[in-house]
């Protein structure tokens, strides 16, 4: 059982909180991501895991051991480091030896393991080589192999990624998935790219300010998100927020701003009437916005003038301003909108979001 | 657009003539030259006149006040059956060899330390850093009360502590004088180590011995396997330094003990010194300096080589 389980962990740097009462549970064999902008406490958590920073307070259990007092060395685990982290003096053999030969396995035993990863990750032509011969991508393959051979209850990452151009991370990103689930060991993937984080992770932990906002699978997060960072932070483009008045008029739910007027389903009022004559936030995700036909009806769209045109290619962004908002709507490639122009947009009325002003939480 | 490209020439025919000055440092070749100029002045006038004028020297009987002529290689003839330039060799080697070795464990022990992260270590830095920092004279001097067979603070320490009964003489003792000299010089040499190998480290991404540790590797390990192996160019570099430097050292002996007793001290450079300027054989102890040359040439050659081993690793 590979199971990684964080009870009430919090780190304290001298008078930063940095981690704060941060509770998971990973399963065996499960991809957890931690993502979340920088400062949010995602790597000092993973440090914390792997031993390289002392915990404040709290428990961290690798298979069913506590691992609190144990020397990184003795809590089987294998570490992704986001500057690769080889040894410059060894060849790419020796780097991927290196954990082994400490642990005294014998010769024959690590050129097998060696070769085994080699031919996972398709490095077998560079093991002679020393690391600054080889490119970003094989580089960060070493690192990869250096956690593999080990055969670790767990693997961890540190933003692997981050250090390789837009297109090679798409394709290592694919990889690290291929031989997550070809060895099937339990791993925590730190980054702070929530593109990374959706595609990588069994289940996703956003995090902020050292808190965890939202445990979940990726696509929970994305249609349920917890509170407006979360709404905000995953999904790409973001999602579009206003400030909005909620109304009772005529016995429906109305959420009313500037160049705003949109009547709320019927399920959906259910849930906003306590707040009729309150301000909330308004949430419309831009993929949920679609210039409007006859068949929208009026009091579930809104006017926009369009300020700046993004095409995409599948989709085409327009960068719309609403009364005093700005919003982004993906609409169809084939919308013919030029700048300046004035157009209708609807929305789903299906998915609109709402979130407390004050404590940010979804309503 | 013959107008226009007239427009557009104008700024270049009317701007202001350069003079001769201005133009000779466009050149790129007299530019260099010029830049290069005072480094070639300076080693030329410090570095190779005195090393010619030295070898010129070495070949004739040249005295204080007597020019001398031509005697080919005789000064180093006479050399090869002199019994104190052999002690003076053989100090010089041991001199240097045992020093480096203390310098370099200290140094590096130093360093190690100082790479961690403590309160205060700023201040220990710059107090690691004072013995190189005072004039060598001075605290030569000082060594050299403390080495004082009467008033020796060392001994008073010594015979107080119940260790000693008699007390030790530290210079005038020929089996205790070339160690005391070395004790100096190592005190001198540790801060240089130090720092340089300091700066070493610092060079060493601390995220390799975060994978070690992971790897498994104990912090023993961590430094033979990791550390060491990456240190080892600038340790190189640091112990050329130092191997040349103490080789030619002068000043500590010249004030501690000026070669004696017996010559028990005696380096290359204080008996090149006490031949050449204090006896005025100046042909004689321009041949003793120049003896040291080879030998420095190899040690140089030897670790420059393999510098660049270790760095095209």
């Amino acid at each position: 059982m590979s199971r990684v389980i964080i009870r009430s962990l919090n780190k304290r740097f001298d008078g930063v909180h940095a981690v704060k009462d941060v509770n998971l549970e990973i399963h065996d064999k499960e991809f957890v991501v931690l993502v979340g902008p920088s400062g949010c406490g995602k790597t000092t958590t993973l440090r914390m895991v792997a031993g390289l920073e002392s915990i404040t307070s709290g428990e961290i259990m690798i298979g069913d051991r506590i691992v609190n007092e144990l020397p990184p060395m003795d809590r089987d685990i294998a570490m992704v480091f986001q500057n690769y982290a080889l040894y410059p003096h060894m060849s790419v053999y020796d780097n991927m030896a290196f954990g082994l030969k400490m642990r005294g396995f014998d010769r024959t035993e690590i050129a097998n393991r060696v070769k085994a990863a080699a031919e996972i990750l398709g490095i077998e032509e560079q093991l002679q080589r020393k690391p600054r011969q080889l490119s970003g991508g094989q580089r960060q393959r070493v690192a990869l192999g250096r956690a593999i051979v080990r055969h670790p209850q767990v693997f961890l990452f540190d933003e692997p990624l981050s250090n390789l151009d837009a297109k090679l991370r798409i394709q290592m990103r694919v990889e690290i998935k291929k031989i997550h689930v070809r060895l099937g060991t339990t791993a925590i993937y730190v980054t702070h790219d929530q593109v990374e984080a959706m595609t990588l992770g069994d289940r996703v932990v956003v995090m902020k300010d050292g808190l965890v906002q939202q445990v979940g699978e990726p696509l929970e997060l994305y249609n349920e998100p917890a509170n407006r960072f979360v709404a905000g932070f995953i999904g790409s483009p973001a999602m579009n927020f206003a400030t909005v008045e909620m109304a009772d008029t005529e016995g429906a739910l109305w959420a009313r701003h500037e160049g705003i007027r949109i009547k709320l389903p019927t399920e959906l009022a259910g849930r906003l009437r306590p707040h009729v004559g309150e301000n909330v936030t308004l949430g419309i995700r831009p993929e949920d916005l679609h210039v409007a036909s006859g068949s929208d009806m009026a009091d579930l769209s809104f006017d926009a003038v369009v300020e700046v045109i993004e095409k995409l290619g599948s989709q085409i962004l327009l960068d719309v301003r609403v009364g005093p908002n700005t919003m982004v709507a993906a609409v169809e490639p084939t919308v013919k909108a030029k700048v300046h122009d004035r157009l209708r947009l609807a929305l789903n009325p299906e998915r609109l979001y709402f979130f407390d002003r004050v404590s940010q939480a979804a309503i | 657009m013959a107008v226009d490209s007239v427009v557009a020439a104008r700024p270049y025919v009317s701007a202001p003539r350069r003079g001769p000055v201005t133009r000779v440092l466009e050149n790129e070749r007299w530019f260099a030259f010029f830049l290069l100029l005072p480094t070639a002045v300076l080693l030329g006038l410090f570095i190779a006149y005195p090393f010619v004028k030295g070898v010129l020297l070495a070949v004739t009987d040249a005295k204080v006040g007597v020019p001398g002529n031509f005697v080919g290689l005789q000064n180093f003839a006479v050399l090869m059956n002199d019994s104190i330039f052999r002690v003076a060799v053989w100090n010089t080697i041991l001199y240097t060899a045992v020093t480096t070795v203390f310098k370099l464990a200290l140094g590096l022990w130093l360093a190690l330390l100082l790479n961690r992260h403590f309160r205060a270590k700023a201040l220990t830095r710059a107090f690691i850093l004072l013995p190189f920092i005072i004039p060598t004279v001075l605290s030569t001097f000082a060594w050299k009360w403390m080495f004082d067979p009467t008033f020796s603070v060392i001994n008073w320490t010594l015979f107080h502590l119940g260790i000693i009964r008699t007390r030790i003489n530290w210079l005038g003792d020929p089996g205790l004088a070339l160690i005391s000299v070395m004790i100096v010089n190592i005190w001198r040499g540790v801060p240089f180590y130090a720092i340089s190998l300091l700066a070493g480290l610092q060079t060493i991404s601390p995220e390799l011995a975060e994978a070690a540790a992971i790897d498994g590797a104990r912090p023993w390990q961590r430094f033979r396997y990791i550390t060491w192996p990456l240190l080892l160019p600038v340790t190189m570099v640091v112990v050329l330094f130092s191997v040349i430097q103490t080789f030619a050292d002068f000043q500590l002996v010249y004030i501690l003990t000026g070669g004696g007793p017996a010559n028990a001290t005696q380096l290359f450079a204080t008996y090149a010194y006490q031949v050449g300027v204090g006896t005025g054989l100046l042909g004689e102890g321009a041949a003793i300096s120049l003896a040291m040359f080879p030998v420095l040439l190899v040690v140089v050659v030897v670790q420059l080589l393999y510098i660049r081993r270790v760095e095209t690793l």
